[in-house]
């Protein structure tokens, strides 16, 4: 076990005891968080420079098996107490190796603002963070029971400094705790317990504890996070979040009864969890949940002018060891994450998990820039590792740079932002639409070029030929119709004026308009006959030419008949014959006439159609 | 001046009908995709119910590893441990068509999934279905009908049922190739043309690869053919039209995998084959008529008809005991229970426990084909006249496609069409009418106060009534001239229809209605197709948008979602072993398999009647046997789905006499008697402790009774026979949220039997009786 080499280790280190520098830490006040599934440390830090010497950095360590589970460290000076964090700026720390210390510690150095000169003294804090250091025990657990684990520490600030005054306290997520170790002064009260003060530590004083306590808060643990933002200058930040989700606590065994979980959920499921909340950032939009399956439809959305909060839920609840894998993507205005720095822009936008309390093992972010942007350079306010490819998308040619950031175990702490710069000319967005347009225009101009050109390849094939011959054929007769529908007219107006003679009884006019007619008449026999003439030569007349030819030949029958009729009214008028008598004398010529109408108006159909 | 004007004014007219019906073709386009896609307004983008989901998967194969790879994938996710030949079993029209648009968007670097790609596929072939039923419409009663009919189909309730949006199921572009064969064979015969007969047997070739339906065209046009030749309607057209579409299209056939020589082998195909050597010896005897006098031409057909006769019957003695030799004599098991609606209950329970494959109901033509069912029979009136070969083929095509229909309630999908087809042609040959009345009577009330003179109107009729009377002769006379100068003019079949037209015109002005009466019915068929319109709307809404793998239900507390299905899916996918083997009844193989990604024993495709009645027999077995034979087969999870406790009707339950039946047929110890009480199916306190003892009980209603305290089971509404008992050879893994699907893990093997090893020990030889008991083991574990 961890503890007999730890030690092991510790009588190494107090056998070394090297005298490293004059600095003394006359008070140390350490808050292990346990709350969650990661643990927090905070410890305040009150050095003072018993030296002589300026010594302007300190060295804080840790065993091994702490440094192996550390994401996240940060120093700041403490200005007192109730002061936040955020009023002061960090200070800056590196791994260092200092010679003739133990080689299973790990040591890291911080800057103090300034030297300190003897006799003075600086507070600061240093805050940790690791990940799975709380370890299930036991391991697998059933349904009904809770999930106990296991957290080890050091009671003595483990530190190559003298410690004056020191104190530990660690917050609990409840009350229960299966056993602690117990030292002198440990109190133990609701929630929390309390080690120290101890008083007068040489350097490298250790004292292993354990606590084994219920923590049933949900372990999750995204085994992998993949977050593309895709930038479009059309006024939109597209995230999508590929999540691969795994409930990192006690294994469950023995099966999972729905009808336990439904009738006493808090008690039959308590190591499980169902919602995880995520806080997008406000003004998101068409948000979705999804898996490889289809959408996952039990997911509640909130929000207002601050953020916006999307409870989801997986599809099933999550117990030891269960997995799943989901897709959350959503949209985000452009004009709140991109801005502009003399010619460059840049996208501000935070880097890790939205999702609470989500421990990630290995994040990917990949920034899909427009197609055509240059000069990429990436601000991240920790070390991650960078790399760059090229996606196609939406009618690219040259395709999206993007910009790969990698990083291992990310924690919420390391939920801040990042920039990411770039040049892009705003031109560059009429690309596709520009794309789109030439491309229906082409298409109609070769449809138009199509229609209009004569891709014949033989011109004297004799289809070729017959094809334009047949085309004069149909212009020819296109005319041949017309004429003969002005005469039609011309006999209409020959009726109308016979109408005309019986009201008014004016037989002057009535013979004017028969002139009219016999000369309009004759004209279009003229006109006729070139047309006429074509299309009996014509090859390709052939079929129609009897139709043709009836059609003439019933036509002018049909013009002398109606001549005949004029003529005979217009002469009884003038002698002044009785009506009976003309219709008498008309009779038969009327009958003929409306049969010839007839024949002469189906023939004009016949034509009408080809 | 007035000549150009007159010109101009027909080729406008003419071009602005073609603008309008192109408008209206595209928006009947976007009709028919649009009223798809309620599925995925209502509830999401996602695949539906069963088969499309095999489907989903085969394209996902198709698109990540190749075409060369589909061909020759050997699947070892389903049917374990047999594995199945997907590239050779299955019909890969829709899987190449997705994939392929799939290929095209994203070489064009427009990202869209698989996934969206599938379920969007079925809507864009709708559209080209109406387009395509617009085509065929048009060859055989010109553009307005075909306008009608595309119209019609683009909202048919039948064909909406089976491709709404994530209904990626062979169906949807099955009948887009159906028709689309259907139009071309009709270009061809009413062209002649060779090109047209070409396409024909490619878009036959598409439809071979699309859906085993293909069937239908190789006998339906085989029939079409004969009917020609026997009404004396041979013609060179007809020829051209059928003789290079049975040698390509066979040829084509046969190079689909699935297919392979059954296009030649198997008995759907031979009538195309004897049709194929009739119209040879059709084309023959015409050609001799032309060579010889009336005289010598009757002596030669007494000679040739008495010699063939013994050959006739040669060849028929050779084929019938061939034929006859094979049990179901060359017929596969679907074809047969199409000609005999009771063969599959007689002969073969598994295809007739499909609920797809039961005769329908008299509702459901109404539900699914609506008002078009009254349009129907005055649709096929308005295709004998005039009758031509075009229309004698639609009427063809309805009669029997309304037998099909008859027989299996899924194949109502062929019959939608042609029901549209019929109602198009009524509809429009009925607007026709009653518009022309209108505008006639319109336009003729001045004519006759101009003319005051009634006797000439009379005249005229009657000169028209003489003049339809001399018409037909001298179009027939007309015909054959047209027929000689055919092949050299290429405008022939645009004359053929404006004949057909004229000729209709003047027997429609014989069909003058009074105004009032044609208005009213105008008014009346507008209401008829906006009643149908509204159903439509509704069914494609209410009835078949639904996915089936989520349910909802309105309650008091507002919408409820029941996603059980894909919650226990994603549970198996995500916290089983890669390869653990699922077994659950076959219906949720395909779903296991794509959703879960886990090997499934039996599924969907239902090839192995066998295997299937072993999972059958384990379910209705009691629990030890079944451990044995779910065992015997590496099943690690066994999944059932219950609905009794929130009343989903047609879970594992309901369907449960169909596994003892299946079962039963292969493993006789199982009898469906022992399941019955007095012949009654039931659940409750007086079902038989057969019932009451079998796996499918046990793992159905394991603990109910612990959610109310009497295990009333709300999908059958009874309380439920047997409340108390243990599980001893499986435990419970997942139970989803509405328990409507349960994981069993089959409990393993060293903690059971460690009292019998023990007594094996103690006994003189180990390896004896081990292997006796191995042999003890086999007696009762019907899989062997």
């Amino acid at each position: 076990m961890g503890f007999r080499f730890n030690l092991f280790l510790f009588l190494i280190a107090m056998l070394s005891t090297p005298v490293l520098s004059d600095l003394i830490l006359a008070k140390v006040d350490r808050r292990i968080d346990l709350t969650s599934q990661i643990v927090r440390i905070t410890s305040v830090l009150k050095v003072e420079n018993a030296g002589t010497d300026v010594v302007s950095e300190v060295l804080f360590a840790l065993p091994e098996y702490q440094s192996k589970n550390l994401v996240f460290m940060q120093a700041f000076p403490n200005g007192g107490k109730g002061k936040t964090k955020a009023s002061t700026t960090s200070l800056p720390f590196q791994v260092v190796n200092p010679e003739g210390m133990p080689p299973a510690l790990t040591f890291y150095s911080v800057s103090l603002p300034k030297g300190l000169s003897k006799g003075e003294s600086f507070t600061f804090d240093v805050f940790v963070v690791f990940t799975h250091s709380l370890r299930p025990f036991p391991e697998e657990i059933t349904q009904a029971d809770s999930q106990i684990v296991l957290f080890q520490d050091s009671a003595y600030y483990l530190s190559p400094y003298e410690v004056k005054v020191q104190s530990l306290t660690v917050t609990l997520p409840s009350a229960r705790v299966e056993s602690y170790t117990k030292l002198h002064n440990t109190k133990h009260v609701d929630s929390e317990i309390k080690y120290g003060p101890y008083e007068k530590l040489p350097p490298f004083s250790y004292s292993p504890i354990v606590i084994h306590f219920e923590n049933n808060r949900p372990f999750a643990v995204a085994q992998q996070l993949v977050r593309e933002i895709e930038i479009s200058h059309w006024g939109n930040i597209q995230v999508t979040e590929h999540y691969n989700l795994v409930h990192g606590g006690a294994q469950n065994k023995g099966g999972f009864s729905r009808l336990d979980y439904q009738v006493r959920a808090h008690v039959r499921g308590s190591s499980s969890f169902r919602h995880l909340t995520a806080k997008l950032p406000p003004r998101a939009r068409s948000v979705y949940y999804r898996d490889e399956i289809g959408n996952i439809s039990t997911s509640h959305l909130w929000g207002d002018s601050r953020k916006t909060e999307l409870e989801i839920e997986p599809r099933y609840p999550m117990f030891g060891g269960w997995r799943t894998s989901f897709t959350i993507g959503y949209g985000l205005p452009l004009k709140d994450f991109l801005f502009e720095s003399g010619k460059k822009r840049f996208l501000n936008i935070t880097f890790g998990c939205p999702i609470d309390d989500v421990v990630v093992n290995n994040l990917i972010v990949k920034v899909v820039l427009p197609e055509g942007s240059k000069d990429i350079s990436v601000a991240t306010p920790f070390v991650v590792k960078q790399s760059q490819e090229v996606k196609y998308s939406h009618l690219d040619i040259a395709g999206r740079p993007v910009v790969v950031l990698e990083k291992t175990n990310v924690v919420p702490e390391h939920n801040v932002h990042f920039q990411v710069y770039y040049k892009f000319n705003t031109l560059s967005l009429l690309r596709e639409p520009l794309m789109l347009i030439s491309g229906f225009f082409l298409l109609f101009i070769t449809c138009i070029v199509y229609m209009h050109a004569d891709i014949t390849i033989s011109k004297s094939s004799p289809s070729y030929l017959a094809k334009l011959q047949w085309d004069e054929v149909q212009a020819a007769i296109q005319q041949f119709r017309s004429s003969i529908n002005r005469c039609l007219v011309v006999h209409d107006k020959l009726e109308a004026s016979l109408r005309d003679l019986s009201r008014t009884g004016d037989v002057q006019s009535c013979k004017a308009a028969r002139k009219a007619a016999d000369g309009s008449l004759k004209e279009l026999a003229k006109e006729l006959k070139p047309l006429l003439a074509f299309l009996q030569s014509s090859p390709q007349a052939t079929q129609l030419w009897p139709k043709v030819e009836e059609l003439v030949a019933k036509e002018r029958e049909m013009q002398e008949k109606l001549m005949l009729k004029h003529s005979t009214v217009v002469d009884s008028y003038e002698k002044k014959s009785g009506v009976r008598d003309i219709e008498n004398r008309i009779a038969s010529l009327q009958q003929k006439l409306v049969a010839l109408r007839q024949d002469v108006d189906e023939l004009l159909e016949f034509l009408d159609e080809i | 001046m007035e000549v150009s004007e007159n010109g101009k004014s027909a080729s406008l007219r003419q071009a602005f009908g073609n603008v309008l019906s192109f408008f209206i073709l595209l928006l009947v386009g976007v009709l028919a995709f649009s009223i798809r896609l309620f599925s995925v307004i209502k509830y999401e983008s996602v695949i539906h119910e069963f088969d499309p989901y095999f489907n989903y998967r085969v394209t996902q194969y198709l698109t990540k590893k190749g075409i060369y790879e589909f061909w020759n994938w050997f699947d070892d996710r389903s049917w374990y441990p047999l594995g199945r030949v997907i590239g050779g079993t299955v019909y890969p029209g829709l899987t190449l068509t997705a994939g392929s648009i799939w290929w095209l968007l994203n070489s064009l670097n427009v990202p869209l999934s698989v996934e969206t790609v599938c379920v969007f596929t079925s809507p864009i072939f709708s559209a080209n279905a109406s387009w395509a039923t617009y085509l065929l419409t048009k060859e055989v009663k010109g553009t307005g009908a075909g306008l009608t009919a595309a119209a019609l189909l683009a909202m048919v309730p039948s064909y909406i049922s089976r491709s709404v949006a994530g209904s990626y199921d062979n169906e949807a572009v099955a009948i887009f190739a159906l028709i689309f064969t259907f139009y071309l064979y009709l270009k061809t015969l009413n062209t002649g043309s060779l090109f047209y007969a070409t396409l024909n047997a490619l878009s036959y070739f598409y439809m071979v690869c699309s859906w085993g339906g293909y069937t239908f065209i190789i006998n339906l046009i085989p029939m079409h053919v004969l009917l020609c030749i026997v009404t004396g309607r041979y013609s060179a057209r007809l020829y051209i039209a059928y003789a290079p579409f049975v040698v390509l299209g066979t040829l084509l056939a046969s190079l689909v995998p699935v297919v392979g020589f059954n296009a030649v082998m198997t008995s759907e195909h031979f009538a195309s084959f004897l049709i194929f050597i009739i119209i040879h010896v059709v084309a023959f005897v015409y050609y001799i008529k032309g060579l010889l006098s009336q005289k010598m031409f009757n002596v030669a057909v007494a000679l040739v008809v008495s010699f063939g006769m013994v050959v006739c019957c040669a060849v028929v003695s050779v084929l019938v005991p061939l034929v006859a030799s094979s049990p179901t004599k060359g017929w596969s098991g679907r074809s047969l229970s199409l000609l005999d609606p009771t063969y599959a209950s007689k002969y073969i329970p598994i295809i007739d426990s499909v609920s797809e494959h039961q005769p329908p109901t008299w509702p459901s033509y109404f539900m699914d084909i609506n008002v078009l069912a009254f349009l129907v029979p005055a649709g096929i009136i308005a295709c004998f006249e005039p009758l031509s070969d075009a229309s004698s083929f639609v009427v063809l095509y309805i009669v029997t496609s309304v037998y099909f229909s008859g027989v299996m309630v899924r194949l109502m999908l062929v019959l939608a069409p042609a029901a549209c087809i019929m109602s198009g042609i009524a509809l429009s040959e009925a607007f026709n009418v009653l518009t022309r009345s209108v505008k006639f009577q319109l336009s003729g009330v001045p004519e006759k106060s101009q003319s005051g003179d009634t006797t000439s109107r009379i005249a005229v009729t009657q000169s028209e009534v003489v003049k339809t009377e001399k018409q037909p002769p001298i179009d027939k006379t007309e015909d054959t001239i047209k027929e000689r100068t055919s092949k050299k003019n290429k405008k022939k079949e645009k004359e053929h229809e404006e004949k057909a037209s004229l000729k209709s015109q003047i027997q429609k002005r014989l069909l003058v209605l009074p105004l009032e009466t044609s208005i009213i019915a105008i008014l009346l068929l507008v209401l008829l197709g906006a009643f149908y319109v509204v159903h439509c709307v509704w069914a494609a809404a209410e009835t078949y948008s639904a996915p089936s793998i989520v349910l909802t239900s309105y309650s008091d507390d507002g919408l409820q979602v029941f996603d059980d299905f894909r919650e226990a899916y994603a549970w198996l996918r995500h916290n089983t072993e890669v390869d653990d083997k699922v077994a659950s009844w076959w219906d949720y193989g395909y779903q296991t398999t794509a959703m879960a990604n886990r090997t499934v024993i039996v599924d969907n495709n239902t090839w192995n009647n066998t295997h299937i009645a072993t999972v059958g027999t384990a379910m209705s077995s009691p629990e030890k046997a079944a451990w044995e034979i779910f065992n015997s087969l590496d099943v690690k999870y066994v999944l059932v789905v219950f609905g009794g406790f929130i009343g989903y009707l047609g879970d594992d339950i309901d369907k449960f006499l169909w596994m003892v039946r299946i079962g039963g047929g292969v493993f006789p110890h199982i009898k469906e008697s022992d399941y019955l009480r007095d012949d009654e199916y039931r659940i409750d306190s007086q079902a038989p402790s057969t019932m009451l003892n079998c796996l499918m009980y046990k793992l159905s209603y394991y603990r109910f009774v612990e959610t109310d305290g009497k295990g009333f089971d709300r999908a059958r509404e009874t309380e439920i026979g047997k409340k108390y008992f243990e599980l001893n050879y499986f435990e419970e893994v997942f139970t989803t949220h509405h328990w409507m699907v349960r994981i069993y893990k089959l409990k393993s093997l060293k903690n059971r039997i460690r009292g019998k090893a023990k007594k094996s020990k103690s006994s003189s030889e180990g390896s004896v009786t081990t292997s006796l008991k191995r042999s003890g083991k086999i007696k009762r574990n019907p899989w062997h």
